[in-house]
């Protein structure tokens, strides 16, 4: 057994028991302390809330307290950002414990990481980097994968990438990728509704066929985000994955057909910089729980599944 | 498979190798096997990335050194962090922990010369940030140094709080922190005088105190788990006016210590 695994390596953090609160069906948001007053005044808001899990890495302060509040009345999404699963060397066992210890002492409804990389050596990027898909890099994301899923004892759900370039060396596509990701693994997927949008564009594909070529029954978490707009290398429409805005109505369209195709989705506005005043971001999440609900009542009238 | 072979990876570099030197090196050319849609060119598209690393570990800054950007100006600022970013990218994927050489940084970047306290500024917003992130714990009662007999206190041995913390400087760095890190207009300087500062955080809130004089060097020394006597004749030695009863009770009430024992005499 690795030494990660090992109870002692935990940081021995305050326990506290909290509540197992269904989380299916439900929209949520980012969690951002500016909220939090805003948040606990709320009467019988119904919904999640996701955190980045290196935010709270640190041994104590206004972070855990913050978050501890957070999880006494709500579901939690811990969401990982800087794993670097996608990369080619071996997992940071250090930041693995420290992941491990936030799943132990938060319990949270849904855990989730990105496929994608972040470090290189000794240097931490601070950004999503993209990978080739080949066979070589389905093996080394799986042995992450497997590595992850045996520190933290569950599983965990993969995002799908919001990317800029593509690779010459890639030999299979990435709802193929991400297949054989799921289907060796065992791993859930999170669905992100603006990265399938923004990489759409990006590499002039169409969302639909992306979409109908992803594998929707291990989706366990979705994301909907804003974007914004640049131009590319021959002046046409490049989009980034900026979190700094509204979800664009073609990303809500297609939210609408991935809810319709797969029924209720536990679905999270992210919202990271830019940050608006709190009944923005609830609006947000509000209007993607009108979508849930709609097709919820729907399934309820019609007595039977959607296809 | 390729796992089982790491002398054949070792021919060809990983495409992270590839990948990522030129994110943090503008001279350094985008990599070949980068491409956008239908084989174009991707030079554009890569430099997403550049931008995305540069302007993302800037902005890490700029979060940590609020005062220092709001005293240099945005531009000047990031034009400081810009260097540092490419010289010193973050090797902990904690964000909160990247920084700790930007101080030294400042202090030898050529443009800042004319601001010799930029740098002890800095060091105050970074032990800010520490004991921001620094463990819980609750501080020192008050009660419990009351209650020690009076010919016992030269044996006291305090435990330091995991969020305090002394920055010293030649300069008033204390009151330039604390006249910048709050909304509105800065006041002029009251004095050129030396500052040095007690970072703590006692429950939520962290709190940065001016240590009277002397303050530092005896709270350097009761960190080093000296027993309260041989401080005080230490700090006594550096300040000659050294206000003892004053300066405990200051610290215990910023909150510097969790517990106290009685060690044995020498």
């Amino acid at each position: 057994m690795s030494a990660i695994t090992r109870r002692e390596d935990v940081h021995p953090a305050r326990r506290l028991r909290f509540p197992g609160l269904p989380v299916a069906d439900l929209a949520g948001t980012s969690f951002k302390h500016e909220h939090l007053n805003a948040i606990l005044a709320e009467n019988a808001l119904a919904g999640f809330f996701e955190v980045h899990a290196e935010n709270y890495m640190g041994a104590g302060g206004p972070p855990h307290r913050a978050l501890e509040r957070i999880r006494r009345d709500y579901p939690v999404s811990l969401h990982g950002v800087c794993m670097s699963i996608g990369g080619p060397e071996p997992l940071d066992r250090a930041h693995l414990a420290r992941f491990r210890a936030l799943v132990d002492r938060y319990e949270p409804a849904l855990v989730s990481e990105h496929l994608a990389w972040s470090t290189h050596e000794t240097t931490y990027f601070n950004d999503l980097l993209p990978l080739p898909y080949t066979q070589s890099t389905l093996a080394h994301v799986c042995a992450h994968i497997d590595e992850v899923q045996d520190a933290i004892g569950r599983r965990i759900l993969i995002e799908n990438p919001s990317t800029y370039v593509a690779f010459a060396s890639s030999t299979m596509s990435e709802t193929e990728f991400i297949r054989q990701i799921a289907r060796r693994t065992g791993c859930g997927l999170l669905l992100d509704v603006n990265n399938v949008f923004v990489s759409a564009t990006n590499h002039g594909y169409a969302a639909l066929d992306y979409l109908s070529d992803f594998p929707l029954a291990e989706v366990g978490e979705i994301h909907l985000a804003g974007h914004a707009e640049q131009s590319d290398d021959e002046g046409e429409r490049l989009l980034i994955d900026s979190h700094d805005g509204p979800v664009a109505d073609a990303v809500w369209k297609l939210y609408e057909i991935v809810i319709s195709r797969c029924g209720c989705i536990p679905t999270l506005i992210e919202w990271d910089s830019k940050i608006p005043a709190w009944p923005i971001l609830r609006a947000e999440a509000a209007a993607a729980q009108a979508i849930l609900d709609r097709f919820t009542s729907a399934r309820a009238v019609g007595g039977g599944h959607a296809a | 498979m390729l796992l089982d072979h790491p002398s054949k990876e070792k021919l060809q570099p990983s495409f992270a190798a590839v990948f990522a030197p030129g994110l943090t090196d503008p001279t350094h050319a985008a990599p070949a096997d980068v491409v956008g849609p239908r084989g174009k060119a991707a030079i554009k598209r890569y430099n997403v990335y550049r931008n995305n690393v540069t302007a993302g570990l800037i902005d890490a800054l700029a979060a940590t050194y609020p005062a220092v950007q709001r005293i240099t100006g945005v531009e000047f600022f990031r034009a400081m962090a810009r260097f540092h970013v490419r010289a010193t990218p973050p090797t902990s994927p904690l964000l909160f922990e990247y920084g700790r050489d930007f101080p030294a940084f400042i202090e030898g970047y050529e443009y800042a010369q004319d601001m010799p306290w930029l740098a002890d500024t800095a060091r105050i917003e970074r032990a800010w940030l520490d004991a921001y992130h620094a463990a819980d714990a609750p501080p020192l009662s008050p009660d419990v140094l009351a209650a020690v007999p009076p010919d016992r206190l030269g044996d006291i041995i305090f435990t330091v709080h995991p969020a305090a913390c002394v920055v010293r400087s030649e300069y008033p760095a204390v009151s330039i922190f604390a006249m910048n890190r709050v909304e509105g207009q800065t006041p002029p300087l009251g004095s050129n005088a030396a500052e040095d500062a007690l970072i703590t955080r006692p429950d939520l809130e962290v709190a940065v105190r001016l240590l009277p004089p002397g303050g530092a060097a005896f709270l350097k020394t009761l960190i080093g788990g000296e027993r309260l006597g041989a401080d005080a004749a230490t700090a006594i030695a550096e300040t000659p006016s050294f206000d003892l009863a004053g300066n405990i009770a200051g610290m215990v009430e910023a909150g510097a210590f969790t517990t106290i024992r009685l060690g044995d005499r020498p």
